[in-house]
Parts: C-alpha cells; structure tokens; sequence
C-alpha cells in the first residue's frame, strides 16, 4: 500500500512539471506568434544604467502590444556584448561602443543604436565649502592621478577664487566594479590629458594610480560623504534624485557647465554634426556653448540581418516608438532625451535591418 | 529487503560520489576558462601585483594577500570570541539565558551579507575613522598603522568579518564542548579542580573539534564577498598596514566580471577564481591534516 502511494505520487508532480515546460516554450493560446508579425517574447540583456527608461519602455510598449514581452536583463555590458555575440539573447546593451576587435568576432554585423543620454558628475565633500565648485578637464585629471593632492592647490584656488579652500589632503574616491560609469569619466580624462591617457587609459575598470573604491553610484556617495576631503565621481541621475551637490566643469569652449539633462542634449547635438555612420562615437569633451562635457551615449546592440524575421519586426517597431514617442519618458526619470538630428538619423539606419 | 539494502547503498554512494564528481567539475572548468591567461602569465600570476585591465597586465598578488591577511586577521578577532561564547553558552550560563543567547548568536548567520555591507559603510566605517584618527602618533609610525585615517580598509574588513565568522564558529564550538563526556568534568571535579581548571581540561579534550570549528570560520572568512568588497577600500595593493585600502579575490570578481569583455582580461578574472579554489582546497586540507596529527596523538577522541 505504502509503495502504491508513493508511486501515485509521482503523477501529478509529472504533470505540474510538463505543463510548466510546455507553457514556457509555446506562445499563450489564440496568439499566434507570427501573426501581424509580432514576436511573443524577446529577450536582451547589458547595461545597467539604462535600466530604468528600459523597463518603463517595455512596460509601455507592452500596454499598446500586449502580445509583445520584452525582458531584459541588466547584467553589465560587458555581459550584454557577450550574450549579443554568442547569441543567448536577441539584443545587447552597452554604455561603451564595441571594439573592432569585439565586433569582428561576433557572428554576424552588429549595429549600434543610442536610445537616450547619460552624464557623470564631480561629487565632493570639503570642509567649509557648500557653494558649486569649478573644475577643468586638466585639473580633473591631476586631481585623479594623485599629481594635486591638496584642496588649497594653487591650480584649484586659481578656478575657484572666492572659495575658501582648505590646506586638507584629498582622498579620490572611484568605482570599485566595473562600469559605464566609470568609461565616460575616464574617456573623458584621457580626451583632456594626456598623461591620464598614457597612465591610466580607457575601459570600464582601470588601474587608479591613487584612491578608494566603492561599490556602485551608492558607494561611491556613501564614502564622499562621510570622507572629509573627498572627490569622487557619480551618475547625473544618481546625483539628481539623491539631492548630492555637485560641481561645473569646463567644457572645450571655456564655459563652467552644471550638468543638466538639457546641457547633456547640447553635447549629444554637439557631437552629431560629425557622428560616424555606426553611431560609435564619443561625445566627451564637446565642443559648442553649453554643452556639459562629461556626457554619453547609451547603446542598443542589434544584428544587422537577424535570423528570427518576426523578432525583428517587432524590434524595429519597438525601436521606433522608443526613439521618438519613447523619448518623452527621458527627462521624468532623469536622463537626457536624445537631440533631433540624431533620432532622425537612426531611424533611417533602423530600415537597414533586414526584416524579410 | 537485501535488495532494498543494495539499492539504498547504490543511492548514496552515487550522491557521494556525485559531490566529487561536482568538484572535479569545477576544477577542470576553472582551468579550461583560465587557460588564455594561465598560458600567457604562468606562475607570475601568483608573485606580480600589476592588475591594469587596460593594458592586459594580469598579477593576482594584491588580491591574495588581501584575502589572506583579512581572514587571518578576523579569525584573531573572532576565535576568542567565538570560544568565550561557546565556552559561556555550555558550561557556565544559567538555564533560561541560554536559549535567547543561543538564538541571537544564531540570528547573526542569518543576517544577509549584504545587510552586513551597508551597516559596514553607514555605521562601522565612520567608527574605525574615528578610532583611526585618534590614533596616538607615535603608533601611527607603525607600519601596522600607517596611511591616513579613511575609515574604509583592513581593518573595518577585517571587524566585519570577524562579526559575520562568530556565529558558526561558536555554534560549533558549542556542539563540541556538549560532546565532552559528564565523567570528564567530574574528575576533574573529584581531583580538586576549580571550575576555571575544570573548563580548561574540557577544552583540551575537545581540542580537534574547536579547531575544526575555528578552521571553519576561516573557510568562510576566505570566500565572503559583499560585506568586504563595500568596506575593504578596494585598491589592489600589498600593504601591511590596517589602516590602508586593500582588495580580496572574491571582490575583485564581484567587481569587475560583469564588465569585463576583453578575452584575456575575462580568463585572468576565472583564474582568480581558480587561486581562491586552489587556496580553500590548501586551506581545509591544512586544517584536516591538522585535527588529524591531534587526534593521533592524543588516545582520547572527541568528535
């Protein structure tokens, strides 16, 4: 009898497991996958930073396409380059381009879309001083490779005349993971000073020459603001809805620029009038009135000429509505919506996809 | 039923064998993903303390001593404490303390390591500053204290890991000194030993398990990952100071895998992997070797 029930047992717990099998893999009942050209769902995955305008655009998408489910996993781009290459997922993410060495190695052509901006600000904690502080690209840098190690430097008194700087030591406070983040602060060291550049160099993580780390926007924060002395670097975003002070910095056209989402969109329309085909480019350091120097693109990676035609359909068609309608969502969330003859431009480049 | 036997054994012999089979797996994986960097840094990846991704120059050094030094470091701090407890909790609290003290002790393995991280930053980081700023100077000349007073580095690492090793090290000391048998302590007792003696000889007999049991702390302390990583400072450096920031391998992963894209950079960060797992191997296999030369040489067995 025991041995009965034991085997009976079995039955049902086989039947929850098949059935959660197949709901998985099949489309819901009366949708059929390819009809209208709609994929039922697409998986992608890379950068964190984006996260949250993605989600809100997945979500908004959904509510107009209820057959589409978008899921998107925020893994790092450095994960999104890999899963986009090796083709685990249908889309990749990123917050630095790809290399031509990366790019030559996945299996097919790979384009780049930017979906909306970024920027990264000076964040600093110095005794008796509560005003915005003026830093340049140069002094930055120093500051960074531990060459000024006092807040009373005379290069950082000549800035900042008005300010009472004190004789304290100063304690470079930057990223400990890897980060986008940490790309668009180096990117932006290196365009400005070249000893930064043959020291130190562009990638996500770097050697720091001097200085603490912290772990995410959250740690770095958390460690300015309980160090006397400190500087460190953060998102806009994460500066903005934490209500952290930050400082100017000195764009190419010798203007002290706050960071704004709107001075971001400056450098964004800056950069686009020579932006390469491929959307790869670097918009650190821009040129023109206004524009906030320490900016980014953020990136959607996509097969030029994908296998699943109706998942492509479906993406161009997401791609779109994210460029333009999509883009209203930027500012409320605290990124900066990207300018006019960008969004143009790319959606010409979203028709070379092949989706027949 | 001898059929039933058989199978039975058959069932378990295969999940023992299962768990070998588990960690041989995780070997050979961890080398076949390191192999680019093994190829290309050798042995040197274990002596040289460069870490620039930049320009793939790939020296695991700083992350060992790192990892070494905080769990040594927190072992100190947490052993004694750990035994006081243990010590505390079986022989000389009263009966309706020990089971709340019993209970706290082991809501501290519970607590998520994360948890731990964030009051590591908020709460122990602005108290070690403080401590490291007060300071005296003449002690700052140490080489032990020397750097600035940042708050975050060895030596709030080493504090946090010390509070997250306590529970189990205690919870297992705990279960050892139950093991000492009743005839023991009385004659201990009969010979005339104060209750100090008495408790001194129970440890001695329980001797193998307590190491084992402080062995087991340190396992722990070698592979936590989060509440370091927010605290350590995170600077890949050898510094014998406690004052300065410094890098665990299980952080450096944590860091900087998710981000990594280049090749080589991502078989280097595998092979920190495959350091920390040679290590811990080395390490249990130390503490097993250990028990067993005391056990041996001592014809009273405890555990």
């Amino acid at each position: 009898m025991m041995q009965m029930m034991t085997r009976f047992a079995w039955v049902p717990l086989c039947a929850v497991l098949l059935a959660a099998c197949g709901g998985g893999s099949s489309t819901p009942a009366g949708q059929p996958a390819d009809q209208a050209g709609e994929a039922g769902q697409i998986n992608g995955a890379g950068a964190t930073f984006p996260y949250p305008i993605y989600s809100k655009w997945f979500s908004e998408y959904n509510k107009t396409h209820p057959t589409v489910r978008i899921n998107y996993q925020s893994i790092g781009s450095g994960g999104g380059i890999r899963q986009v290459s090796s083709q685990t997922v249908f889309f990749g993410a990123t917050d630095g381009p790809m290399t031509d060495e990366q790019l030559a190695g996945a299996p097919g052509r790979i384009l780049h879309f930017p979906t909306v901006l970024g920027a990264v600000v000076p964040v600093y904690n110095v005794p008796g001083i509560s005003g915005d502080l003026h830093f340049s690209g140069a002094v930055l840098a120093d500051i960074i490779l531990g060459r000024i190690t006092k807040w009373n430097d005379p290069a950082l008194v000549k800035l900042n005349p008005s300010a009472k700087l004190p004789a304290s030591d100063i304690t470079v406070v930057h990223r400990s993971d890897g980060s986008g983040t940490t790309f668009i602060f180096v990117d932006y060291l290196s365009k400005v000073s070249p000893a930064f550049k043959q020291q130190v160099g562009v990638s996500t993580s770097v050697m720091w020459p001097v200085g603490v780390g912290g772990k995410g926007n959250e740690g770095v924060a958390g460690l300015v603001s309980q160090t006397p002395g400190s500087i460190g670097y953060v998102e806009l975003i994460y500066a903005l809805q934490n209500k952290i002070a930050f400082g100017a910095v000195q764009n190419a056209a010798g203007e002290f620029v706050k960071a704004s989402t709107d001075a971001v969109t400056k450098a964004a329309a800056e950069a686009a009038a020579n932006m390469p085909a491929d959307f790869r480019v670097s918009i650190t350091n821009a040129a023109g009135a206004g524009a906030y120097p320490i900016s980014s693109f953020t990136w959607i990676l996509l097969y030029e000429n994908p296998t699943d035609k109706a998942k492509a359909t479906t993406m161009v068609d997401f791609m779109t509505w994210a460029l333009t309608g999509g883009q209203t969502f930027a500012t409320e969330l605290g990124y900066a919506a990207l300018p006019a003859n960008v969004v143009e431009r790319e959606l010409a480049a979203l028709k070379t996809i092949a989706v027949q | 039923m001898r059929s039933r036997d058989l199978g039975f054994r058959l069932a378990v012999g295969t999940f023992a064998l299962l768990l070998v089979l588990i960690v041989a797996a995780i070997g050979f994986e961890l080398v076949r993903q390191s192999w680019l960097s093994i190829d290309r840094f050798g042995l040197g990846f274990w002596r040289t303390s460069l870490w620039d991704p930049v320009g793939g120059q790939f020296g695991a050094l700083p992350f060992i001593w790192g990892t070494l030094y905080s769990s040594i470091a927190a072992l100190l701090l947490a052993a004694p404490v750990a035994l006081g407890i243990a010590v505390f909790l079986s022989e000389l609290s009263p009966h309706w303390l020990r089971g709340p003290l019993t209970f706290l002790t082991e809501l501290l393995a519970a607590i998520p390591s994360i948890v731990y991280g964030l009051w590591g930053i908020f709460v122990l980081v602005p108290a070690v500053r403080s401590l490291e700023a007060s300071m005296p100077e003449g002690l700052r000349q140490l080489p032990i204290f020397s750097g600035p007073p940042l708050g975050v580095g060895m030596l709030s690492a080493a504090l946090i890991l010390a509070v997250m090793v306590v529970p189990f090290t205690s919870a297992v000391a705990r279960e050892v000194l139950k093991t000492v048998p009743l005839a023991q302590r009385e004659a201990a007792y009969a010979l005339g030993a104060t209750r100090f003696e008495a408790i001194r000889a129970a440890l001695f007999y329980a001797r193998t398990g307590i190491v084992g049991a402080v062995m087991l702390g340190f396992g722990r302390a070698l592979g936590e990952t989060m509440a370091v990583t927010m605290v350590i400072g995170n600077n890949p450096q050898v510094s014998a100071s406690l004052f300065a920031p410094q890098y665990t391998m299980a952080a450096v992963i944590a860091n900087e895998f998710t981000e990594a894209t280049d090749a080589l950079y991502l078989s280097a960060l595998v092979e920190i992997g495959l350091v920390l797992f040679i290590i811990t191997l080395l390490v249990n296999g130390l503490s097993r070797g250990l028990i067993w030369m005391m056990a041996r040489r001592s014809p009273a067995r405890a555990v």
